[in-house]
């Protein structure tokens, strides 16, 4: 990166370590965290959306889509996350290619499971073999996205339908009473008023889905985990210009250090979220609001 | 052809290493999988249980830590709870293997605690005391101001207070958030040989194997299954068992006024 860091074993220890942080393999640390930034903002959005719908589902009128719902959030209960992440990793990629395999190549005969392979023709392939690393790479991030999105989906529509279920019952009587229908009702009743009483949920949800990130590391992706493992562990001068012993210790402790800060920030920017969200709401923060204003 | 006996009493116990040496490696039969997978969850089992148990001392004191009016009390439980709480617990994991393992180096007499036994033991047991102590630190502060003035009036203070007021009734208060904090920490063993610590010689946990069978067979629909259908299992056995201590703890109240086992699904690390 800089200048002098042509002969890092003549170097004192700052300019030392100015040039070991700053070599190619710590720059695809740093990216490693974008991408761990862009999985959360990309995540967030969706996970919020599957569950929104996952919360309408549970309060059908037609009772199999209300079943639906309802097992979705309950099942996501039972098992362990990581085990559904390991899952739909390779359920999705296989249900992926599987589809693409009786739409592309109808005139295949060969069965698809053979033993302890899953094989598809050449042109379902996904990626394609032929396609570029990127390709391969960001296929895999968008299989994380949508794990991340399933699983999180669920635990978003059991903070919605909680939402739902708080806003006062005399709201929507009186939506009905002025004869909205039952949609007029949802959307313009039930949805701006509920965002209040899912927040301190969804407040929990974003420092769950923050702490989940890690995860990614199972599935597969090159991210901050798989970087400090590779970057931290013992280096010969064999192989590199900047031997050093075994500081994965120290790097973890940096991701430590990096979450706790992360989710602190975030602690204080929900509260202001709160705060704003809680303006002219029926409840004790919204009265508390409006008395400090009055007075 | 095995009968299913047989590989019961081959991989029943493997997972603690009694038994077959070697793994099936190919032409695995459900029963199998069956079988191997709830031999892991004997780990699982462990790592809850004892974690459990042990942290329960370690969150019991922390939350009245937190809750001293005295800073030096306050602080390191409040940074304590903070740290724990505030990072992946996958991280937590690997931090502690390898600062075990540094430390290993410098003084051998450390050895047993880069196996999951011990280290990854030692890190849920912090873990779920820093989880628990946020419920019952919670708890304490919702104690009804009445029932404490009432051992006031009767002359009770320090630890016999404690022990017949403010005990029980934290929890009493404190259990549905702590039986759903129970489940989740059943949950958070599977990430044990998922981050650094080493399954050796193939002694895993329920997810170990289940990833093993998923990855030998390239077939995720049959192992994970499986593994969800022990934990349905022993979601169940946990709130059934958690549930009866519930009734117990609330026993001396009018029906109407007891906690109701709620679920709420908010604790994932």
């Amino acid at each position: 990166m800089f200048s002098y860091c042509a002969d890092p074993d003549t170097l004192g220890t700052f300019r030392w370590f100015s040039c070991y942080l700053t070599n190619g393999v710590h720059l695809s640390f740093y990216m490693s965290f974008i991408k761990v930034l862009l999985l959360l903002f990309i995540t967030a959005p969706v996970a919020l959306a599957v569950g929104f719908g996952g919360a309408m589902a549970t309060r059908a009128h037609l009772a199999p889509v209300r079943w639906l719902g309802e097992g979705y959030i309950a099942i996501m209960r039972g098992v362990p996350d990581i085990a559904f992440f390991l899952f739909f990793v390779i359920a999705l990629d296989q249900a992926f290619e599987w589809t693409r395999h009786q739409v592309l190549c109808p005139e295949w005969t060969d069965p698809i499971r053979q033993g302890n392979d899953f094989l598809v023709c050449p042109a379902a392939k996904l990626p394609l073999g032929t396609a570029p690393e990127w390709v391969h790479q960001s296929y895999s991030f968008f299989l994380a996205v949508i794990t991340f999105a399933i699983v999180f989906g669920a635990f978003a529509a059991n903070v919605l339908r909680g939402g739902m279920r708080a806003v006062p019952h005399a709201q929507l009587e009186t939506a009905a009473a002025y004869g909205m229908s039952r949609r007029q009702t949802f959307w313009r009743i039930l949805v701006p008023q509920m965002w209040i009483y899912a927040l301190p949920g969804l407040s929990n949800l974003w420092l769950i889905l923050i702490k989940a990130t890690p995860l990614l590391f199972l599935l597969g992706i090159e991210d901050i985990v798989y970087w400090a493992r590779e970057i931290g562990g013992t280096k010969t001068s064999k192989f590199t210009s900047y031997p050093h012993d075994d500081w994965r210790m120290w790097y973890f402790l940096f991701l430590l250090v990096f979450y706790l800060s992360f989710t602190r920030i975030s602690e204080i920017l929900l509260e202001k979220l709160t705060v704003r969200l809680s303006h002219g709401q029926a409840t004790t923060g919204g009265e508390a609001l409006r008395k400090e204003a009055a007075a | 052809m095995k009968s299913c006996i047989d590989t019961i009493q081959d991989y029943g116990l493997r997972s603690i290493g009694i038994g077959e040496r070697l793994l099936p490696k190919s032409d695995f039969t459900l029963c199998e999988q069956f079988t191997l997978i709830g031999s892991g969850m004997i780990w699982n089992i462990y790592f809850g249980l004892m974690a459990l148990v042990t942290g329960y001392f370690l969150a019991v004191t922390l939350a009245l830590g937190k809750s001293s009016s005295n800073r030096w009390a306050r602080k390191p439980a409040e940074w304590f709870i903070f740290v724990f709480r505030g990072s992946p617990l996958f991280i937590q994991f690997f931090f502690a293997y390898f600062f075990f393992l540094s430390l290993k180096k410098s003084y051998p007499m450390f050895d047993m605690l880069t196996s999951a036994w011990a280290g990854a033991l030692i890190v849920l047991f912090m873990n779920t005391a820093a989880y628990s102590a946020e419920i019952f630190y919670g708890a304490l502060r919702t104690i009804p101001k009445g029932d404490v003035e009432a051992a006031d009036a009767y002359g009770m203070s320090g630890w016999p207070r404690f022990r017949r007021i403010v005990w029980p009734t934290m929890m009493r208060l404190a259990w549905p958030a702590y039986t759903n904090e129970a489940i989740f920490l059943f949950h958070a063993t599977t990430l044990v040989f998922f981050s650094a610590f080493p399954a050796w010689q193939q002694r895993g946990d329920a997810l170990y194997y289940a990833s093993y069978f998923a990855d030998k067979t390239f077939n995720p629909f049959v192992p994970y299954p499986i593994l969800a259908f022990y934990f349905i299992l022993l979601t169940l056995t946990v709130v059934g068992v958690f549930g009866v201590i519930n009734t117990r703890l609330n026993r001396h109240l009018p029906a109407e006024r007891r906690a109701k086992m709620r679920f709420r699904l908010t604790l994932a690390r």
